[in-house]
């Protein structure tokens, strides 16, 4: 068996990755790895490809060439190894059903074909409800909770999936700074409890403050390494091109210092 | 009215009627939060061509062949909608009704056909234009139960698959769910209910029954369980209806009542649904607005005692009503009977005069004040 491990030692290996809708490249020939029990942040501007690589990585595009492993083994196999939470607005929030509902969704797949989920699996949501502060909202229906809070049950359901691996896809779009500040003190304890957290991220101010890896993403993989190496205003300009003077310098000034 | 019940054609009416109502009320459900409400228009428009080819085939009017047709054309079409828009840019929308049309001209073609050819044996193919109850058949509700009975078992079996599936496809497919599966199960069970209906209300009308109970059960309930059950409950009641009118009136026809029953639901449902109705969130805001007038008149009141120094300063109605531009008395009388404006008299002044209670200045100033804090 131990011969069909491949790169065992990482949480997440990219190899070779090319993915393309309609014979237009996407992605185009993707080599990136992420150890185990880091915080990354995919950046990259608009139309570089930051959901298709997670789509891709969670089997939901078929890439056209290239291989994906996590922890080893493909996707596939790691299922109940890798909680995701799409963007908020994947979903209609006008659904007939509780945020308590919505949580214990994420044990679905455990619980396998035609099993109803029973007490366990919702206590196990209600404290995953908890965790994220919202124990008290466990029987709102999910129309009446605020953007935040619906991004809160989303994360709450990843973390029911008690997994070791972490995708998520804009968490920090639309949402107010507490939200903000709170589902980074959650990924940040996820991280400390050895997980890996790899978040798609659209706000490069905060890469350095939250993050302490980085993949820089534009079609091909701009740079990927520890946040103190590849935040560099050379590798941001080859991102983003001539967008980089949205950035305001002082953000610079406070990373090239650390690079060092 | 027992009478009425025991009549055996009239029992087959209702027994088809209520059996079409549970299963599409129950299938409509799913459909409707798919959003895929004319997915039922365009599967029971679709049948039309199955339903000529099924009697061509079968050479007579063949109730299991007819549906047999009926499905596989509607799962023709249904195909035929997901291969335009996945393979243009065509959205779903636009797919169904292409489908639809390309179907039901078709189906209509045979049609023409079948009676321009068929003589006498064509057996009243028309009448799956528009359903017609009365020549329903003891046999017949042996296919439509069989078909009701399976479709429930699945939906209950699968049901949790089936609510993730139709909340959010994306994570169901990280699951390791077979959403593609899924979608075509859904698909073929609505096109199931549909093809039950067809005897009973007909091609043209059978898109309302998979939308209308299912819409008004979205109105009363906030849980998917709850929903599926009041939209079956809300399909048989209507045709319940259907076919007791029809049964005691003359010249009425069942399919159209059920139709319109459900239709009168829905009506109501979207009028007096508590939180989701129109009615309901009228009252809301005519209460917000006397609210607003309220805490408005009761600052001003408080601006003026402020100004005078003097907390129990008489402010005289017809200056507040002068400051406003217009008759403030009930707003007035709503601050009075909350206990946060007292009336007093104000020698030599014969009009009425408002003085704030403690509470009106406590109300008051916390409203001031939380408006200060909001810039």
């Amino acid at each position: 068996m131990k011969n069909d491990l491949h790169e065992p030692g990482l949480a997440l290996h990219v190899e070779d990755l090319t993915v393309s809708y309609q014979s237009r490249p996407v992605l185009w020939d993707i080599d990136f790895d992420i150890p185990p029990g880091v915080m990354a942040a995919i950046v990259g501007p608009n139309g570089a490809g930051k959901s298709t690589l997670i789509k891709s990585v969670l089997g939901l595009v078929k890439p056209t060439a290239g291989h994906i492993t996590m922890f080893g083994r493909p996707y596939k196999v790691q299922r109940r190894k890798v909680g995701y939470v799409p963007q908020r607005s994947s979903v209609d929030w006008d659904f007939p059903t509780t945020a308590l509902d919505v949580v214990t969704m994420g044990l679905y797949g455990q619980l396998g074909w035609i099993k109803r989920p029973g007490k366990s699996e919702h206590a196990r949501a209600r404290a995953a409800l908890e965790q994220v502060g919202m124990a008290d909202f466990a029987t709102r229906q999910i129309s009446q909770l605020s953007g935040g809070q619906q991004q809160r049950v989303f994360l709450a359901r990843a973390l029911v999936q008690d997994a070791d691996l972490y995708f998520l896809d804009e968490p920090m779009a639309g949402v107010d700074a507490t939200t903000e500040r709170a589902i980074v003190k959650i990924l940040h304890a996820l991280r400390d409890a050895g997980k890996t957290v790899i978040v798609v991220h659209h706000d490069l101010h905060t890469v350095s403050t939250y993050f302490d890896w980085l993949v820089i993403l534009n079609v091909r993989v701009i740079a990927q390494g520890p946040v103190s190496q590849t935040y560099t205003p050379e590798n941001l300009r080859r991102a983003y091109g001539g967008q980089i003077a949205l950035l305001d310098r002082d953000n610079f000034l406070n990373a090239t210092p650390s690079a060092s | 009215m027992l009478a009425l019940l025991s009549d055996f054609t009239i029992q087959n009416v209702i027994i088809g009627a209520m059996l079409l109502g549970l299963i599409s009320g129950v299938l409509g459900s799913f459909a409707v939060l798919r959003k895929q409400s004319l997915l039922g228009d365009t599967l029971s428009h679709a049948a039309l061509p199955g339903i000529c080819l099924g009697f061509l085939i079968a050479g007579s009017r063949n109730l299991g062949a007819i549906l047999a047709g009926a499905l596989v054309t509607g799962a023709l079409a249904a195909l035929f909608m997901v291969l335009l828009t996945r393979t243009t840019r065509l959205k779903t929308d636009a797919g169904l009704g292409i489908a639809l049309s390309l179907f039901f001209a078709l189906g209509i073609v045979f049609l023409t056909h079948i009676q321009a050819t068929g003589g006498a044996a064509q057996g009243g193919l028309e009448s799956f234009l528009f359903g017609q109850a009365a020549a329903i058949l003891r046999s017949d509700l042996w296919v439509m139960g069989t078909i009701t009975a399976i479709a429930l078992a699945l939906v209950a079996l699968f049901w949790k698959e089936f609510k993730l599936v139709t909340f959010d496809p994306v994570f169901a497919a990280t699951l390791g769910l077979p959403v593609l599966a899924l979608d075509i199960a859904l698909t073929l069970m609505i096109a199931l209910a549909v093809v039950v209906g067809l005897q009973m209300v007909g091609v043209v009308l059978m898109a309302a029954m998979v939308v209308a109970p299912a819409v008004a059960a979205r109105q009363w309930s906030n849980r998917l369980d709850v929903m599926v059950a009041l939209a079956a409950i809300f399909g048989m009641v209507s045709g319940l209806f259907g076919a007791l009118v029809s049964a005691t009136a003359r010249g009425l026809s069942t399919g159209p009542l059920i139709i319109l029953a459900a239709s009168a639901i829905v009506i109501v449902s979207l009028l007096f649904a508590p939180g989701r109705g129109l009615v309901w969130s009228g009252l809301k805001r005519l209460e917000d607005k006397r609210a607003l007038r309220g805490r408005r008149v009761l600052t001003t009141l408080y601006r003026l005692a402020a100004e005078h120094k003097d907390p129990a300063y008489p402010a005289e109605q017809a200056m507040v009503d002068a400051y406003y531009g217009l008759e403030t008395r009930p707003v007035l009388n709503r601050l009075h009977q909350r206990g946060l404006i007292a009336q007093v008299c104000h020698m030599p002044e014969q009009t009425p005069h408002w003085v704030l209670t403690d509470q009106g200045i406590a109300e008051a100033e916390a409203l001031l004040g939380h408006r200060d804090d909001t810039p």
